[in-house]
């Protein structure tokens, strides 16, 4: 007998569902779960990993990302004003940059920072220093192409009614254009703070000292100091996400009360 | 209701300054819009420009305070000649209000700093004495009570009063407008033609692009019409709307007055 299109619907619903049942008892079945709970799940042992995991992982993980998040914001809206200059070099400039920086590992550039411009110049920098380089330089990259973005979405009346106003170019840029702008992109800007934040992990390139760790250093430490196995690195891992989730969140209002400001 | 402050009959209350375009030319590529052009407007006159889409109305008006370059000819605004290389634009700018017909209001702005922004960061006034000023102009247009509301807290009425204010802030010398009615709700139009009518009363010297031949009518001291880029015919408003004497211009005049009608005999 055939079945109406509504019945095909909900019978093709109990088939997807009962998928990825029968694939979930398989995972489970499969699991070795006696190792596990000593070598992952072991959250008996890693008592020693708090509060420093806080004091100092977490800090510095927000240290770095912060300090790089300015480097980039900076960078990224530099680059993307130079990208819609109307004097060639500067477009060349800020697309060979930006095709660069996007295109290498972000690992490269932390070794570049750390290691290779150092030594080319005979300087010392400290590791905040080299992270907050290295990780504005790469996020300046991924911001400038965000921010053309955003720049481009403003109308161009909105320009004209500045100038209009007797407003000069940069003027009209500074109070006008540029502030919709940072609007419009708040939530893909938000994005890029979240990989930041994962990103500020390649500074374990360096050679940390203790009170330099930061959270992915920090968990790494764990796994040979605390004999929990990968436990120390899965409490890592939970906390990248008490700072990506609330961001995350933070990106959804935005998008919502942008949406509902457009007529 | 309409809540625009009517009977000002101040005439002379604001400095006007007049335009003068001389053999003005515009071409995009190949396509010239603008075919010779010879405007002059006196100081305190109303001018009103109507002709077709296409005809190059919005592009003189745009020329005149240089949102688009002429290729030719000469612009004079006030004591600048806007068509010299070396013309303070910015400067130039700030005599002449400009009023478009998407608005173009600020939409990060509350109604009073879209008044206020361009009075503190051009001509440097205090924070206080822009708040006065634009609080004149707002309830000037009729929207003084609304001057916290933010553009889309506003409809489209009161959206293009609040942009005849924010011009009207700078204290120009010359307004221009760009179809300031034809993206409106029939409903709000009559507000916005009110606040030109007033500010016409008041001795502003003004080049409207309209289709609102009632307004044009009443308001303009001249008409102008325009087709495929030149000037085809000029005088006395209820003239050239009442008895036009270019064939051009009485077809125009007849679809746009009688937009139902049709023309079986062609």
């Amino acid at each position: 007998m055939a079945m109406t299109a509504r019945q095909r619907a909900r019978v093709s619903l109990y088939v997807q569902a009962g998928i990825f049942v029968v694939a979930v008892v398989a995972l489970i079945l499969a699991t070795d779960w006696k190792t596990i709970s000593t070598s992952v799940f072991n959250f008996g042992k890693i008592g020693p990993m708090f509060p420093d995991i806080i004091l100092v992982g977490l800090k510095n993980t927000l240290i770095y990302t912060a300090l790089g998040f300015m480097v980039g914001l900076s960078g990224g809206l530099l680059l993307a004003l130079m990208k819609l200059s109307s004097f060639p070099l500067y477009r060349w400039l800020a697309t060979g940059y930006i095709e660069f920086f996007r295109g290498i590992p972000a690992l490269l550039v932390f070794i570049a920072f750390g290691y290779g411009v150092p030594l080319a110049f005979g300087v010392s920098w400290n590791v905040t220093v080299v992270a907050m380089i290295s990780l504005g330089m790469v996020a300046a990259a991924y911001i400038a192409e965000t921010l053309r973005a955003g720049l481009q979405a403003v109308p161009k009346g909105q320009m004209e009614a500045a100038r209009s106003l007797g407003m000069p170019q940069w003027r009209a840029m500074v109070s006008i254009v540029i502030p919709q702008a940072f609007r419009i992109v708040l939530p893909p800007l938000t994005n890029e703070v979240i990989l930041l934040t994962k990103d500020s992990s390649l500074i374990y390139v360096l050679g940390l000292t203790a009170s330099q760790y930061e959270l992915t250093k920090f968990g790494r430490d764990g796994i040979s100091s605390l004999g929990a196995g990968l436990t120390p690195l899965l409490v890592a891992g939970a906390f990248y996400l008490v700072i990506t989730i609330p961001l995350s969140l933070l990106a959804r209002k935005f998008e919502s009360r942008s949406a509902r400001t457009k007529r | 209701m309409n809540d625009v402050v009517q009977n000002a009959d101040d005439r002379g209350a604001v400095k006007a300054a007049g335009v003068a375009i001389t053999d003005l030319r515009k071409s995009y590529g190949s396509n010239e819009v603008l075919k010779g052009i010879t405007l002059n407007v006196e100081p305190g006159e109303v001018v009103c420009l109507i002709g077709p889409s296409g005809s190059g109305k919005s592009t003189l008006l745009r020329c005149v305070n240089l949102l688009e370059q002429p290729n030719e000819g000469s612009i004079h605004v006030g004591g600048f000649e806007a068509t010299d290389p070396d013309v303070d634009i910015d400067k130039m700018r700030r005599k002449v209000g400009m009023v478009f017909q998407q608005f173009n209001l600020f939409p990060h702005l509350s109604a009073l700093k879209n008044c206020t922004i361009a009075q503190t960061k051009v001509l440097k006034r205090s924070e206080s004495d822009a708040s006065a000023v634009a609080m004149r102009n707002l309830e000037r247009v009729g929207l003084g009570h609304l001057a916290d509301r933010f553009p889309d807290q506003l409809s489209g009425g009161q959206q293009q009063r609040v942009a005849i204010a924010r011009a009207l802030s700078m204290d120009p010398e010359l307004m221009l407008f760009d179809e300031p009615t034809s993206a409106l709700d029939p409903e709000t139009v009559g507000d916005v033609l009110a606040v030109m009518r007033n500010l016409a009363r008041e001795g502003m010297t003004m080049l409207v692009v309209t289709h609102e031949m009632g307004f044009a009518r009443e308001v303009a001291d001249r008409v102008v019409f325009m087709d495929g880029g030149v000037v085809v015919e000029e005088g006395v408003a209820e003239q050239v709307i009442s008895a036009p004497t270019h064939n051009r211009t009485k077809e125009f005049l007849r679809r746009v007055l009688d937009p139902t009608h049709i023309d079986i005999a062609e």
